[in-house]
């Protein structure tokens, strides 16, 4: 008997990856190892095309990230035309390279909110993570400026082993800078950050006690300051629900223009990404084969096919369980019924305070 | 103290409204309304959407429940209850300004 089609989720969320250049050369960066070039980057007219087809699918906000947003000259132009398409801007920043002329301009053309990453508490540690002398002052400096705007600001600060024992310090910079969110996102282990995960990975006591903090400081900023934590997944009982469910939440358009489930997608080998320079975003989301290759539960095998948590973490992330066990399809060995699980057990406990090797 | 001790208190003089980038919005995809806020987003059931409508900086919170009392023919003190509600626990989440 034929069942009846699953109906097609609807996306919520688009990650702009506008442009792969940043100033900066964090050790953790999330974009890939082969990084797309400037003459390969979309132009302002097809960034304007992918936000009116996005609304149209049902996309409700716009990340616009990188690399480092503000490196393109037609940030303000491309930031006019995600609200024209009636959608949420929310700009990713570094800081770095973005003028208080251009926050101004983009403040006017109805950005509705910004996110500035910050490394450390401290500076010197700060731009040595970030590979960037001065940067902190220049974060700082532009936040001030954010708030002073009127817009909503929100601090993330990516969690490892040289910052964790400052999360509390984070918290009460974010609270001192004017920010209504700040993020306590433990690094994920993908493209640099796997390239330099024995340098960034903390002990599971650190990881214990940071979470313990974190509760801590939520219950004492209640009201105050939104605390959002990402936990560190090589330590968790489960997996996480990767981009909320391949294929159902968002999705990611490369600064060439391919649109992948998820930033780090094109790590798994075989699958074919669509651009959209030549289909729409809604063939893309619909017909694309690598949204269709994992979404929904058809693809997974056991323990996954027949767990009952199958529908709340969809197996965990397609990446990790390719990048750690060889197979796209595996149960993300972070899960503790993962026959693979004691991989990253190993992996956790390898740590060795090696030079970053810094995105470049 | 308990996290609900802590909560915002809404007064009745207080004029709510949405603070920029926090935004009520319908949307046909979505099958409803929506609050659209920083880096997240919230469905906004029938009676949310009439609350958040009303959040515009001017009318009073007192004004807000006379208004939806009158319109729905509800019992005051149950729309007291939704709109101390829903209005305390956005103000916790920063994304209403009281």
């Amino acid at each position: 008997m034929l069942a009846p089609a699953e109906k097609l989720p609807t996306p919520l969320g688009l990650l702009a990856e506008l442009t792969h250049r940043c100033p900066l050369g964090c050790p953790y960066c999330s974009n890939p190892l082969n990084l797309d070039k400037r003459a390969d980057e979309l132009d302002t007219a097809t960034w304007a095309r992918v936000f009116r087809e996005a609304a149209g699918l049902g996309v409700l906000q716009v990340h616009l990230s990188g690399g480092e947003p503000a490196a393109r000259r037609d940030l303000v132009e491309i930031t006019a035309a995600a609200r024209q398409a009636g959608l949420y801007a929310n700009l990713i920043t570094s800081a770095v390279g973005l003028g208080e002329k251009t926050l101004t301009a983009l403040a006017d053309a109805g950005l509705d909110h910004v996110q500035i990453s910050i490394q450390d508490s401290e500076q010197v540690s700060a731009d040595r993570i970030a590979g960037y002398d001065g940067a902190f002052a220049r974060k700082r400096a532009l936040a001030a400026r954010v708030v002073e705007l009127g817009l909503p600001l929100t601090v993330n600060a990516v969690i490892h082993r040289a910052n964790i024992e400052r999360i509390g310090d984070l918290v009460e910079m974010a609270l001192a800078l004017g920010a209504s969110r700040v993020e306590i996102a433990h690094v994920q282990y993908y493209g640099w950050a796997l390239e330099n995960r024995a340098a960034l990975m903390p002990t599971r006591e650190q990881v214990e006690r940071a979470v313990g903090a974190v509760e801590t400081l939520r219950a004492r900023h209640h009201g105050r300051i939104v605390i959002d934590a990402v936990v560190p997944d090589y330590y968790a009982k489960y997996p996480k629900p990767c981009v909320g469910g391949w294929g159902r939440r968002s999705l990611n358009v490369t600064p060439a223009g391919r649109v992948l489930p998820c930033h780090a997608a094109e790590s798994i080998p075989g699958l074919e990404f669509w651009s959209v320079r030549e289909h729409t975003l809604a063939d893309i989301w619909a017909s694309s084969p690598a949204f269709r290759a994992f979404r929904g539960t058809d693809w997974m095998q056991e323990p996954c096919a027949s767990c009952p948590r199958r529908h709340e973490d969809f197996g965990g992330c397609r990446c990790q369980a390719f990048a750690l066990t060889g197979d796209a399809r595996a149960t993300d060995p972070v899960c503790h019924l993962s026959p693979k699980h004691a991989i990253v057990g190993e992996l956790a406990a390898a740590s060795e305070d090696a030079a970053y090797v810094y995105r470049r | 103290m308990t996290e609900a001790d802590k909560t915002h208190a809404v007064a009745d003089e207080a004029r709510p409204r949405l603070p920029r980038g926090v935004r009520l919005v319908h949307n046909e995809a979505q099958g409803g309304f929506v609050l659209l806020a920083p880096e997240r987003v919230f469905k906004a059931d029938a009676i949310a959407a009439e609350i958040l409508k009303r959040c515009t900086g001017e009318a009073t919170v007192a004004t807000i429940v006379d208004d939806l009392a009158t319109t729905f023919a509800a019992p005051r003190e149950r729309i007291l209850a939704d709109v101390t509600k829903l209005l305390g626990s956005l103000a916790d989440k920063r994304l209403l300004e009281l």
